[in-house]
């Protein structure tokens, strides 16, 4: 029989070492794979993971590609910290999106420089805001977040293709389902010439900054650690759980909301139906994999933006299948937990000892 | 201090792969065509993806090695696609075909910045100086379909699975329900919205919850086979997409709709080979052999399949068109007179449903 045990002590180190083994063993597993599908294992493993770091443009493409990861995953890992499971940041980044460029569509003729401005407040409202609905559930009525915040990112989704089939439609579109395309004074400015990146990087690293300072230097931050670690610590002093289950899911809402106006008024430039692939689900492996530090979640969100830049130049490059993205990144969260697993417990083998009794 | 070493030999690295790179991609340039095509799903969709991927391997083995064809598939419609087909001209593709609606604002955008790359986006709207369009006339197996559904029925209801309410939907829709018209005036179309092109597990819901509605036909405007699995299951009838699907269903494929992209992957290719590549708005359909019926169920009586086969040959040489009048919309009024046939103009705007479909248009 194999059974897990508690370790008595953790290990500080492993704690942030389980990543970067995570990524060691994802790395081997990705030379038996590629052997399998017949490509050269070390030509491919560049081909996926170095070759796009080798230009200027690939590089510029990776920071647009982890921009929403990040700005997602800080604001995620805030609350996972406090036990807050936001797992619907995908609809949050939606109806961000929605606040947020609404504004544009509404406001198509403007070149004020107040406009992007203002989609970025109104995108951070919408997503705080559709944040609140599972807090006011929880809070109100014990209604498990998990499964509502979940359930509502359809419900954005849904509306979005309502708004941009009917009321939002480009007039001149031929009843494509697409708004018209934003103004340029309510688009996120380039900050590379001749490339993609543009300000809603500048606003995650402002994210991070700010999710480090919160965490680690103000009392809320100490008080969503402490409710994360010790829960029955945390109603003794007096803190209130509910007014951090509020501040979790609204601060996670706000900031996937952000991160849906930095979607579409950057690289997309108008609203359509398909505005996020999945950002709001994969920056959950981000927060996890960034060990639910601020400064962790931008290294994870650029290894999550790899796996998929990395996935395209391998189809371009060498003709694997796309599929090997998601592979890539199954086996990295499956390695991530397994490592986490084995650095809080042991495995033993054959019965619990029986001598053990009443020693506590 | 350990980090700066390594981000500074990571610096190196790239200055050497980078040569490398350039050297290969110099060596492999000799006067070959490198075509490049983008999909929305993965090639195994058996679907529309699938059938645009048998497109790019007819180019193959009709041009032999004159020409290299790379794609890359499951390419979200959304900012992903603006560098995938970034990433595709700058390789020195000479052609890149981009398979997707959602793909049109990207590859105009792209296509500016790359004037000599020709481009050629399927199913939108917007062209340049250096972006055609191209579509399938689906419409004409889409009447052909409602033809054989009439006559299949036992309960007088068929059911459409819709991807997206655009003027290509909404007309294979009508062209549909015009053909079970024309041998059963009120046999009646019921419609599910999904929202996607590629889902397997939303496209069976859909197919279940038609069966549950009585229909007994299943038509469908996505990729996957998912809702001809259920269709077998249910002892119903469905049609295949854009590829023949009897493997998922032998007892339940009435027949399929296939879209033959390699007649015209061909003829472009051939033209940038010659020089005489120019920008255009091509909408091939049965005369073209861009669309193909698939094998017609030996269950349909010998009668129908006849009929079903007349009706072909009529939009092949050009004497039958579906959308012939009288055509009348929801509301009963008619809209195309007798004797009238709508124009391509009308058709690639098509925003109204003909009488029979229920349900209004999602706004």
């Amino acid at each position: 029989m194999v059974r897990l045990e508690p370790r008595q002590q953790h290990s500080q180190a492993m704690i942030y070492l389980s990543p970067v083994i995570a990524i060691i063993l994802t790395l081997l597993s990705g030379l038996v794979i590629f052997a399998l599908f017949g490509k050269n294992p070390v030509t491919a493993l560049y081909t996926f993971f170095v070759l796009p770091l080798t230009t200027i443009y690939s590089l510029t493409e990776l920071l647009v590609k982890a921009t929403p990861l990040i700005l997602i995953g800080v604001g995620l890992s805030i609350g996972f910290r406090a036990n807050v499971w936001n797992i619907g940041a995908e609809g949050q980044l939606t109806m961000g999106a929605i606040f947020g460029g609404g504004l544009a569509i509404w406001l198509h003729d403007s070149s004020s420089i107040f406009l992007l401005p203002g989609m970025i407040v109104l995108g951070a409202v919408g997503g705080g805001l559709y944040g609140a609905v599972p807090a006011l559930l929880k809070t109100r009525y014990g209604v498990n977040e998990i499964l509502t915040s979940l359930m509502l990112t359809y419900v954005a989704t849904l509306l979005l293709s309502y708004l941009v089939t009917g009321p939002w439609r480009d007039p001149g579109g031929y009843n494509f389902p697409e708004s018209r395309t934003f103004p340029d004074a309510g688009m996120m400015p380039i900050i590379l010439e001749e490339s993609r990146l543009h300000f809603g990087s500048i606003l995650a690293v402002m994210v991070v900054i700010g999710g480090w300072v919160l965490m680690a230097k103000t009392v809320i931050g100490f008080q969503l650690k402490v409710v994360g670690l010790a829960p029955a610590a945390a109603k003794h002093v007096g803190f209130v759980e509910n007014k951090l289950i509020w501040f979790g899911l609204c601060l996670g809402g706000a900031l996937a909301g952000i991160a849906g106006v930095s979607e579409v008024a950057g690289p997309i430039g108008q609203l359509n139906p398909s505005i996020s692939p999945g950002y709001g689900f994969t920056a959950i492996i981000v927060a996890f994999l960034g060990r639910l530090h601020p400064v962790g979640v931008v290294f994870a969100g650029l290894v999550m933006a790899l796996t998929y830049i990395g996935g395209e130049t391998a189809q371009i490059e060498i003709g694997t299948p796309a599929a090997v993205t998601g592979l890539f990144q199954g086996i990295l969260l499956f390695f991530l937990l397994a490592s986490d697993v084995l650095t809080s417990y042991r495995i033993r083998f054959g019965r619990p000892k029986v001598a053990e009794g009443g020693a506590s | 201090m350990s980090l700066t070493r390594r981000s500074f030999s990571l610096i190196t690295a790239a200055g050497l792969g980078l040569g490398v790179a350039f050297g290969a991609f110099s060596a492999s340039a000799a006067d070959k065509v490198k075509a490049a095509f983008v999909y929305v799903g993965p090639v195994g969709d058996f679907g529309w993806s699938y059938q645009h991927n048998q497109g790019r391997l007819s180019l193959e083995k009709h041009f032999g090695d004159k020409v290299e064809t790379t794609f890359v598939e499951s390419v979200a419609e959304g900012a992903d696609a603006e560098r995938v087909i970034r990433s595709l001209a700058q390789k020195g593709n000479d052609i890149i075909f981009t398979t997707s609606f959602g793909y049109m604002n990207p590859t105009i955008k792209v296509a500016k910045q790359f004037p000599k790359v020709k481009f050629e986006h399927a199913t939108g709207y917007k062209r340049s100086k250096n972006v055609a369009t191209y579509l399938s006339r689906t419409y004409e197996g889409r009447y052909i379909t409602g033809y054989l559904a009439a006559k299949m029925s036992k309960t007088g209801t068929a059911g459409y699975i819709a991807s997206f309410p655009i003027p290509e939907v909404i007309r294979d829709i009508n062209a549909v329900t015009l053909g079970m018209q024309s041998v059963r005036p009120d046999m009646k179309m019921k419609i599910i919205w999904v929202n996607t092109w590629m889902d397997p597990g939303k496209e069976a819901a859909a197919a279940k919850v038609l069966v549950s509605q009585d229909v007994d036909v299943i038509i469908q405007h996505t990729d996957s086979p998912a809702a001809m699995q259920v269709a077998q299951k249910e002892k119903i009838w469905a049609v295949g997409q854009a590829t023949d699907m009897t493997a998922f269903g032998p007892d339940a494929h009435l027949t399929a709709v296939i879209d033959e992209w390699g007649p015209y992957y061909i003829k472009r290719v051939q033209m940038v080979m010659d020089g005489t590549w120019k920008s255009s708005d091509h909408w091939g359909g049965m005369p073209e052999g861009d669309i193909v019926m698939g094998p017609i169920h030996a269950k349909v009586p010998a009668e129908a399949k006849a009929h079903a086969e007349k009706l072909v040959a009529g939009i092949t040489n050009g004497t039958f068109h579906p959308f012939t009048g009288p055509i009348s919309n929801q509301a009963g009024k008619v809209i195309v007179p007798a004797g009238k046939t709508m124009s391509d103009g009308e058709l690639a705007g098509m925003n109204w449903y003909v009488k029979g479909v229920e349900g209004s248009i999602p706004k």
